[in-house]
């Protein structure tokens, strides 16, 4: 496999890299039979295969000891769930200006080389010698979501699974100090969870509000094409001017269900001091 | 820096956890030399020390003046990005991530945007790229000489300090001439860039980059050919190759340790890296040293870089076309680039509306840090602050 990869790197074809890509998917595919359960190639660019969680650290080592990808990039979680919250324009302030487009609840639906639950984990793994990366998800189980420790793989997971873990709840089986690294110790909730709200998103306007003329979908038909260059400016400028009708900042939006209002004060501090910047 | 002593403290009067972080440090501190009789020590570093650039508290367990474990703890600049992004359209992220280094913006703005014009099927025109790459390069020389002159400050040196903040000023001025913003460019659009240069603004770039080289044989002078500055740097701070590669460290940390890697070089990218002609700079040490020494040579090349930019500036368009209202198809991409501070990377993953599905967001700081606790053990404390400076970290880029 390894002559495989050589060559290609060397001529650094597209057509070439992408069997590069296919060979490693072939090499998972061999190393861990069942285990694999999807790949997902984009030529020339990518590769992102998803394994099961049993495979999830013999995949890790197999990728450092067999494919040379030493370099740890790092882990994280998905939360498939369609949020209830803080998409599109969903603040009750901006119901207000533009009326309420009642949505159906999505289908909760997962991305590229798939998946069966609504947490996922993923890490990306890279060759500095090869220049190719992998990324690595696996599917965890939706109540108690766990998943097994990579230290011994790559040290460096250390840090990036104490992220997993307070911001998706997921339990980082066989780590050594789980502590939460960026959240106070007695903080409750899991802010990266979809159905943990951002209170500060409810209650004020979105941002640059003022100056959206109207809503995408009539814009969208009328001016593809035309001015399209400076226009996209605009919208980023108006962020400078959130905040100016905040007067019904509604207690509605911060009683949301089953969050403490203590969690979810300290973040909705955190997004006003960001909009204050 | 202050000292903490270990106090009595009734342990029923804190929780579980705290309970046993208690009875942990006690039995740390509580370690005795036997050949000595030393008694354990924990030294608090932070939350507001210099060497710190920020917030981060460092604590260490010591016995004499040998480090036996020290422990990040970070959090105090916590922002929460990932999740303010699913609250943002996507033109509204770039404000938000120039945020995270605050001190080479332009840098974080540009993998998303690379991430979302993939996703989008858009390439921004040639002349944009030229632009954005002349800013990213010129963002890198302003981010690393704070660190050339900061870092002699770590060991007591000052003058280098105000060498190099004279001198940025110059490159600082250039991008807000060109952008508006000192510190926080916003200048990223999807499809290109804000604007195109202003008039007269090549021949003073030129002259700033002069000057940056001048500061750099300058300092070559006065930081690395220094007795004490080597006798302090060299062989402090080891980082193998391997060690290094499995934390995750990137950027002037890995060269330092002789790792021939730059993601400018060895990935595809729309930029126009692979136009120019310029070196990857590396050192076989790993120890504090080779990381400065590497990095001052990064800043010689960078301004030589955005020579090379300014004079194959082709003409043109700078924004492509894209829709007025940004909507991003479904999918999911992984755009990383080679910034000042080391590799960054978005993780975007779109589900066809206004804002990101999910965003995270691979800082280079992040995992440059998280090799302190296995590096720092069993140094001695002055060398602390040389260690911290010469991995140069940026608090926003860790704590995201």
């Amino acid at each position: 496999m390894s002559t495989t990869e050589d060559v290609a790197t060397e001529q650094e074809e597209e057509v070439e890299t992408d069997a590069v890509r296919e060979a490693i998917a072939g090499a998972f595919a061999e190393h861990l039979g069942d285990g694999l359960l999807d790949q997902h190639i984009v030529p020339g660019r990518d590769l992102t295969i998803r394994v099961d969680a049993g495979s999830w650290v013999s995949a890790a080592r197999f990728a450092r000891d067999r494919l040379g990808m030493t370099w740890f990039d790092f882990v994280a979680g998905i939360d498939w769930l369609p949020s209830p919250f803080g998409r599109e324009m969903e603040a009750e302030q901006d119901w207000v200006v533009h009326g309420r487009d009642e949505q159906e609840t999505e289908e909760m639906s997962t991305g590229v080389a798939g998946g069966d639950s609504r947490f996922q984990a993923f890490m990306r793994l890279h060759s500095t010698e090869e220049h190719i990366g992998v990324t690595i998800k696996t599917d965890l189980a939706n109540d108690a979501p766990a998943i097994d420790t990579l230290i011994a793989v790559y040290p460096g997971a250390n840090w990036h699974e104490r992220e997993l873990s307070e911001m998706f709840g997921v339990d980082v089986v066989g780590h050594p100090d789980l502590r939460a690294l960026y959240l106070p110790t007695d903080f409750e909730g899991n802010p990266l969870r979809k159905d943990f709200p951002l209170v500060a998103r409810r209650v004020k306007p979105w941002p640059g509000i003022v100056d959206v003329e109207g809503m995408p979908e009539e814009e969208e038909a009328a001016d593809e094409s035309a001015e399209a260059a400076p226009a996209t400016g605009d919208s980023t400028q108006g962020a400078s001017t959130e905040g100016a009708s905040t007067e019904g900042a509604s207690t509605e939006g911060a009683s949301t269900e089953g969050v403490s209002t203590e969690g979810a004060s300290t973040e909705g501090e955190s997004a006003e001091g960001e909009s204050a910047e | 820096m202050s000292t903490e002593t270990t106090t009595e403290v009734d342990i029923n009067d804190i929780d579980e956890v705290d309970q046993l972080r208690y009875v942990a440090a006690r039995a740390a501190d509580a370690r005795v030399n036997i050949e000595l009789e030393t008694e354990g020590m924990t030294l608090n570093i932070g939350p507001q020390h210099p060497a710190t650039h920020g917030t981060l508290r460092i604590v260490a367990r010591l016995d004499g003046e040998r480090v036996i474990q020290a422990e990040p703890i970070m959090g105090y600049m916590h922002r929460g990005y990932e999740k303010l992004t699913e609250v943002r359209t996507y033109p509204q992220v770039t404000t938000l991530i120039n945020r995270i280094d605050w001190v080479g913006s332009f840098a974080n703005e540009v993998p998303f945007i690379l991430a979302s014009e993939e996703l989008m099927g858009v390439e921004a025109p040639p002349r944009a790229q030229y632009i954005r790459t002349a800013l990213f390069e010129m963002g890198r020389i302003a981010n690393i000489m704070l660190f050339l002159g900061d870092m002699p400050v770590q060991l007591g040196g000052v003058t280098p300090l105000f060498y190099a903040m004279r001198d940025r000023e110059f490159v600082l001025n250039q991008i807000e001439s060109a952008t508006g913003g000192r510190f926080h460019p916003n200048f990223n659009r999807i499809g290109g860039v804000k604007d195109d240069l202003p008039a007269g603004w090549i021949k003073e770039t030129k002259s700033a980059m002069q000057r940056v080289r001048d500061f750099c044989d300058e300092m070559d002078d006065l930081v690395t050919g220094n007795e004490i500055f080597q006798s302090r740097c060299r062989g402090v701070g080891i980082i193998p190759a391997d060690v290094g590669k499995a934390y995750g460290l990137s950027g002037a940390n890995l060269r330092g340790s002789g790792v021939d890697w730059d993601l400018r070089r060895d990935q595809p990218s729309p930029l126009a890296w692979k136009d120019l002609d310029w070196k990857v700079w590396t050192h076989p040490d790993g120890d504090s040293f080779s990381r400065f020494w590497v990095r001052l040579q990064e800043v010689r090349e960078s301004s030589l870089m955005v020579d090379q930019i300014l004079d194959g500036l082709p003409a043109g368009p700078i924004m492509a076309k894209v829709p007025r209202i940004i909507k991003v198809p479904a999918g999911e991409s992984y755009v990383q680039t080679e910034n000042p501070l080391g590799v960054m990377g978005y993780y975007v993953i779109s589900k066809g509306e206004l804002t990101p599905f999910r965003v995270k967001i691979r800082t280079a700081s992040f995992s440059n840090m998280s090799i302190t606790p296995w590096l720092l053990e069993g140094v001695y404390v002055p060398d602390i602050a040389t260690i911290l400076a010469s991995l140069y970290f940026i608090l926003g880029d860790i704590d995201r």
